[in-house]
């Protein structure tokens, strides 16, 4: 590997970073916004440049220098470049480049617009690191550096509390995930005495059937804990909704694109423990599905067009995590790469949407839009007809292949899986209808300003769009190209048989295709025949009142963990701080005490002291005598 | 020889600027710790060429027979290389405060100074203890004669960290005689090659304990800890937590470990949880303070827990990321007590609730405090996070739930120190100005966050300088 690149390939973003944070201010708003997205399009074509040059079973990683020493084992600074992490970097600097392209107009008139481009280049810089470590303590590293730049991002309107307690909320929730990541990495560590993938996946082959299968079990569950909280599966989800509070760009590049892959990176860079671990493949496989589906009853009822989209995210992910844990990576992997396309289109059409619209997410609001805005309509209607799996665009391939896989583990995690993407179809669909059909439903203030987004906004949406409809191309069955370009990571080669279509697999296709369809339809019957609007929050009831206000899991968290701590606190602050203050202080004044009444003793009576000393004398005279 | 000019340079630097004058007092003692500073890198420099005697030893008392004995192996260095790291740094914050009898206070953190160091390299038990209650008066006086609030309230908790420390550790004191009598000589050496039985080694070890404890402190002995860093001024505060309480650590390590390892071995499980207890503790009673100061301080308890738990675990990994952790937080505490003290020189409070939207009118400062915030809570890329990560490491090989429970500070801690920062500095712009940082605070937090990073990427110096030294103290806990 050369070394030049990988370097200039981790240190643009992080450049890019420095400039922004020291100079970007005199910059100016051209020339930050500039230099920002510079950074990651030389990224990006360092990444294109490796991903060219890969020869199979060529060493690809690169040892930078001794981190961490430890007495059994030591960690160095190190990154790999293989084929993993290259797909990964592809997609993180190819979109990130898009997105930081889109940002420039988007929050042109943001008054801290550098503060945001050195922000997104930080956080470019640690998906970097998390995706191109060669050992989980680096990986470690992207994984809570990006945590703070989505920390950071989340709350960058820091002047509004309810978008700093968002913040808050994510890096807190993240990092319970992040301490069952820790210790997952311990365990690991003490087992394997490495902590290098590498020489991981060389112990776990030679000597897993030696370990105690408890640690290894206990070990790719904490290590699951951690994906849970990156990849806002159950029960650690929640901040992803509220994360929605960020600029948008940051939703689609952070929050449904990269960053909550990073889960589902690691799970897949650990494929050769996960494997030897059966039950805790079933818990993925389980939290996968329930997170698909839970996430997606909620998505029904909200109407926050943003809110809809962060529920699609945790839902999708779950779909990718059910694909996990059936053991089927390559189909994950797969899913990811079409779910970055058409989710990060989805979510730069949503802010041309509420760019368009003065700042207003209220779908309820809205209505009609496919007129003024065909370019953000026309995107955004591709890549709803390949996130509800629609023939033959992206989603409808590497959805398809994870029903696929999940019929072939279990089929009630397929049925649910199908209700899930049902829901989606239909999800998604309320969506457009609700924001592109009908009559406009804003104020006349705000109608007089709809307009088309500028060519900045609409050129990504336009590639990404491009990209949901024919991104499915890297692996369709038969011929997969990303199976192929995997198989030296994860030994797929005996898997093959699931992508031979046989009969099974084109009646669950065609299953899956008319459910979205049905999907899709009774959103048209209800939002286009029927005109239908959400009502006010006040007039919403029964279960729909329950999956607007999210099954109530917020209000659960925070009166079983939040309030229960705060009031702790407050009673170890009154009661017990005090208490041990006085016992000290009780310890002082009982000495003071004594030698006070001692002091009466002292009193300069000759008598007294006669007296004292006669009857010591006496009690030491007969002690003496006794004792003999 | 070399370092006693490091002790005198600190020592005459003190009464330099107790007769200078209260104008140029804060320039004098800059200058004095900037050269204190210097030199202890030229003592790392020699330690690294091999230039630089481990041991010094002179004659001093004959009857009974104590000589001033000093070691400078990796470890003490390292010590010393910190309170000279920390000393500009905290003489410089307080450049910009004008301080009545300017002369007598400067000259007072100097000797503290002085103390400080002569308590990290003494290697005679007698020696070590007059340092380590020299180091007590300075403060003393610091605190009551420079501190905030209400005088008669402030005196009362000064006196009382001044008795309980000192109580604390005059059983440290009887230990010693104790030991004297045992070995006839109270060397360091001498007495790491002294075998006490289980119950002797129980005794010694209980009366280095309380000591320790107080100073450290670990809970339930820390009652003194936030209340005088409440009220003593910054330069105090940022003695006491950067500098002091590490006596008290150190000391651990040094003293009371390799002299009673069977002891230590023996109560290591209790001594752990007690570690861990004060970082659970010290991190929820740290979630409801009105006063930044005071969570500050709790925030402090926490995090000497668990580098006290990864001591007491016993392990090289344990004690070598312990160490590691004394600088981080050292370097961190003083950080974030001087961004207190750049807050309530501007606004005269630190009350939570009177502050927020200083962001918006700071945004230097606001980089400077999340740097050292995030340090705080250990984040990677941090040298927090080497210690942190090592110790909560080491505390798994002994017992997982050791790292679970102590983990937790990774959750804790980022709940109570964002939303600390959130309350202060984020929301709608205050409506009373707030000036950004001047030259003097940016070169401070600037010269804490370069230290902060580079160690936290490449700690590998420090590991190299104190290797011998923990290869030493696990050596004498496993040959006993």
């Amino acid at each position: 590997m050369d070394l030049s690149i990988i370097l200039l390939l981790l240190l643009a973003p992080l450049g890019g970073f420095l400039i922004n944070t020291f100079l970007g201010k005199q910059l100016g708003k051209g020339a930050s916004g500039a230099i920002g997205t510079l950074a990651i399009v030389i990224s990006f074509v360092c990444t294109l440049l490796l991903f060219l040059g890969l020869e199979p079973g060529a060493d690809t990683k690169a040892d930078l220098f001794h981190w961490l020493t430890f007495q059994n084992f030591s960690v160095d600074f190190s990154f790999q470049f293989d084929q993993l992490s290259l797909l990964w970097l592809l997609f993180v600097t190819g979109i990130g480049s898009l997105i930081h392209l889109y940002s420039i107009s988007y929050m042109h008139h943001d008054k801290d617009f550098y503060k945001f481009f050195s922000y997104l280049n930080l956080f470019v810089f640690f998906m970097i690191v998390l995706v191109s470590g060669s050992n989980l303590p680096i990986l470690f590293i992207g994984w809570e550096g990006v945590g703070l730049c989505s920390y950071l991002l989340i709350g960058f309107w820091y002047s509004n509390q309810a978008y700093n307690d968002a913040a808050k909320k994510a890096f807190i929730m993240n990092r319970v995930g992040d301490l069952g990541l820790l210790i997952g990495i311990f365990i690991l560590a003490t087992v394997a005495g490495t902590l290098d993938y590498q020489g991981l996946e060389t112990f776990f082959q030679t000597k897993g059937s030696l370990v105690d299968s408890t640690w290894l079990a206990v070990a790719a569950l904490c290590l699951f804990i951690g994906a849970c909280g990156k990849s806002a599966q159950l029960p650690l989800y929640t901040w992803l909704p509220d994360a929605m509070a960020g600029p948008t760009p940051v939703s689609a590049l952070i929050h449904a694109a990269t960053m909550v892959t990073a889960g589902i990176f690691m799970v897949t860079r650990l494929h050769f423990l996960f494997d030897l671990v059966p039950a805790i493949q079933n818990v993925i496989a389980v939290v996968g599905v329930s997170t698909a589906l839970f996430a997606a009853t909620i998505g029904l009822a909200q109407n926050d067009i943003k809110k809809v989209l962060a529920y699609s995210t945790v839902s999708q992910l779950g779909l990718m995590f059910l694909a996990l844990g059936v053991g089927a990576y390559e189909v994950a992997v797969f899913h990811v790469i079409t779910h970055a396309f058409f989710k990060a289109c989805l979510f730069l059409g949503a802010g041309s949407v509420i760019h368009a619209n003065s700042d207003e997410q209220d779908m309820r609001k809205m209505g009609g839009l496919r007129k003024v805005m065909p370019i953000t309509f026309i995107t955004m209607l591709i890549s709803s007809l390949a996130i509800a799996g629609i023939f033959p665009l992206s989603g409808f391939w590497s959805k398809d292949e994870i029903l696929l896989e999940a019929f072939h583990y279990s089929i009630p995690f397929w049925a649910v899986a199908s209700l899930a993407s049902i829901l989606t179809a239909f999800y998604m669909f309320r969506l457009m209808f609700l924001t592109f059909f009908g009559e406009f439903r804003g104020t006349e203030h705000a109608k007089s300003h709809l307009h088309e987004s500028p060519a900045l906004m609409t050129i990504p949406l336009v590639i990404l769009a491009t990209l949901a409809a024919v991104g499915g191309l890297i692996s369709i069955p038969g011929s997969s190209w990303l199976m192929h370009f995997l198989e030296p990571l994860l030994h797929t080669d005996g898997a093959p048989e699931h992508h031979a279509l046989d009969q099974t697999a084109y009646i669950l296709m065609a299953v899956a295709s008319v459910g979205a369809l049905v999907g899709i339809f009774i959103a048209y019957r209800k939002y286009i025949s029927n005109k239908e609007v959400p009502g006010e929050d006040s007039e919403v009831t029964g279960f729909t009142k329950v999956l607007a206000e999210k099954y109530y899991v917020d209000e659960l968290y925070d009166s079983v963990f939040v309030k229960p701590i705060n009031l702790l606190a407050r009673f170890f602050r009154d009661v017990v701080e005090t208490a041990l203050g006085s016992l000290v202080y009780g310890f002082g004044k009982a000495a003071a005490e004594i030698s006070n009444q001692g002091r009466k003793v002292h009193n300069g009576s000759i008598g007294l002291y006669l007296f004292v000393f006669v009857i010591g004398f006496c009690l030491i005279v007969s002690y003496l005598f006794l004792a003999q | 020889m070399e370092v006693i000019y490091l002790l005198i340079l600190l020592l005459v630097g003190a009464g330099l600027t107790y007769f200078s004058v209260d104008k140029a007092a804060s320039r004098v003692a800059l200058l004095i710790s900037t050269v204190a500073f210097g030199y202890s890198l030229y003592l790392v420099s020699l330690h690294y060429g091999g230039q630089l005697p481990e041991n010094i030893h002179f004659d001093w008392i004959s009857k009974p027979s104590i000589g001033f004995d000093l070691r400078l192996d990796g470890l003490a260095l390292l010590m010393l290389v910190l309170t000279t790291t920390l000393l500009p740094l905290i003489v410089a914050s307080g450049i910009e405060t004008k301080f009545a009898n300017a002369k007598s206070l400067y000259a007072l953190v100097l000797l503290m100074a002085f103390a400080m160091c002569g308590t990290f390299v003494a290697s005679n038990g007698l020696l070590y203890y007059i340092f380590w209650e020299v180091a007590l008066i300075p403060i003393y006086f610091i605190a009551l004669i420079w501190g905030s609030g209400d005088a008669e309230e402030r005196k009362k908790q000064v006196v009382k960290f001044f008795i309980y420390t000192f109580a604390g550790s005059l059983f440290m004191l009887v230990g010693f005689v104790y030991l004297y009598g045992k070995a006839g000589s109270l060397l360091l050496t001498d007495l790491y090659k002294l075998e006490l039985s289980y119950d002797e080694q129980l005794l010694v070890f209980g009366g280095f304990f309380l000591a320790y404890a107080i100073k450290i402190p670990l809970i339930p002995f820390h009652t003194w800890q936030a209340n005088v860093y409440q009220k003593a001024p910054a330069m105090g505060t940022m003695l006491l937590s950067g500098i002091m309480l590490k006596m008290g650590l150190y000391s651990v390590i040094r003293w009371q470990i390799p002299i009673s390892p069977d002891a230590s071995k023996e109560l290591m499980p209790y001594l752990v949880w007690i570690g861990i207890a004060g970082v659970i503790y010290g991190s929820i009673v740290a979630l409801r303070q009105r006063d930044v100061k005071k969570l500050l301080a709790y925030s402090s308890l926490a995090h000497v827990g668990l580098i006290a738990a990864g001591f007491y675990g016993l392990t090289a990994d344990g004690i070598t990321s312990g160490i590691i952790q004394m600088f981080g937080h050292g370097l961190v505490v003083v950080g974030v007590f001087f961004a207190v003290e750049v807050i309530e020189r501007r606004y005269q409070t630190r009350a939570i609730s009177e502050l927020g939207g200083i962001r918006a009118q700071a945004v230097k400062f606001a980089s400077a405090f999340l740097i050292v915030t995030l340090a705080s809570v250990a984040l990677p890329g941090t040298v927090n996070f080497v210690g942190e990560f090592g110790l909560l490491f080491s505390l798994s090989t002994q017992n997982v739930w050791f790292s679970v429970i102590g983990g937790l500070t990774i959750v804790l801690g980022a709940y109570y120190m964002l939303k600390m920062y959130q309350q202060v500095m984020l929301g709608e712009a205050n409506k009373k100005p707030f000036a950004d940082l001047s030259v003097t605070e940016s070169l401070i937090f600037g010269a804490l966050a370069a230290v902060i990073f580079f160690f936290g990427i490449y700690p590998q110096p420090i590991n190299d300088l104190i290797a011998p030294a923990v290869n030493e103290i696990i050596a004498q806990i496993s040959t006993n």
